[in-house]
């Protein structure tokens, strides 16, 4: 299966902007986000965590609650926050909030799906509390040093273009 | 400098459209600041102003060579600033690449409940 690209982006001083299409109208693409025993299918993060705990009280003003667990360490990581806007099927705003934060503060979670010809764009900007608490998040990609090449100039500096948007 | 400051600047030195052209010229080799000039319609002096916040934010460096003293790439800071978007990517790529996968299944249940 050929996957498409998602594109992260900086936006002004405290916001992250992911986008990504997926075949499939959304519809599906907001079930996927919104049905727990959906959700715990895919949200995973990296190879080796499963989601043990998945709640979800889709509604404004309703709670989630997410835990995940390494298979083998069984370290585990939750977060969790209040739905602050459901309109279904388009736009999904949350916070959230890590149980052992590294970074200061809530993060909003903004969620948007757009449909065309049956492909859904999705768009979801995180606003954290601070330029600190973002630099924080993409910071903790240092643990893994991922090798970076000269071809990713260009992806850097398209995220430039778009922080000054 | 602090680990955090750091990030901060490179990130606002690409933020501007000028410096982003002169990184990307010098992404192809050491170049003058009047080389570096010429594309732009802009005096030295603003273009060195340029060239300051780059080389704050460790961007860029300048060589020995005497009057010249070429610029250059520094792109291991470049790599850096790239490093932490990246790790965060590939994680939301797992993801939405599982996503992928969830979604292909849903759309066949819904085709076979509801055969035309």
């Amino acid at each position: 299966m050929k996957h498409a690209q998602l594109k992260l982006t900086t936006s002004g001083d405290r916001e992250l902007v992911m986008s990504r299409v997926f075949d499939a109208p959304r519809r599906l693409v907001y079930e996927a986000h919104t049905k727990p025993e959906l959700v715990r299918q895919w949200l995973l993060g990296p190879p080796g965590w499963s989601m043990p705990v998945c709640e979800m009280d889709v509604r404004v003003g309703g709670k989630y609650r997410w835990v995940w667990r390494h298979d083998t360490n069984k370290t585990e990581m939750g977060m969790g926050g209040v739905y602050r806007e459901v309109t279904a099927p388009e736009r999904l705003v949350s916070t959230e909030k890590f149980d052992e934060a590294w970074y200061p503060g809530e993060a909003v979670n903004t969620l948007v799906l757009a449909e065309t010809g049956g492909r859904t764009t999705l768009t979801t900007t995180i606003r954290y509390e601070s330029r600190e608490a973002r630099e924080a998040v993409l910071k903790s990609g240092m643990e893994k040093g991922v090798t970076a090449s000269y071809d990713r100039l260009d992806d850097v500096l398209a995220a430039a273009a778009q922080a000054t948007r | 400098m602090h680990a955090t400051h750091r990030l901060d600047a490179i990130f606002a030195a690409l933020a501007d459209p000028t410096r982003r052209a002169i990184i990307a010229r010098l992404a192809s080799g050491p170049a003058s600041v009047t080389q570096l000039a010429e594309p732009f319609a802009m005096t030295q002096p603003a273009i060195s102003k340029h060239l300051k916040v780059l080389e704050r934010a460790g961007l860029i460096s300048r060589g020995r060579e005497a009057q010249r003293r070429p610029r250059r790439l520094e792109a291991k800071r470049l790599e850096q600033a790239d490093q932490w978007l990246e790790r965060y990517r590939q994680l939301w790529e797992g993801n939405y690449q599982r996503l992928d996968v969830l979604l292909d299944r849903l759309k066949t249940q819904e085709k076979e409940r509801k055969p035309r």
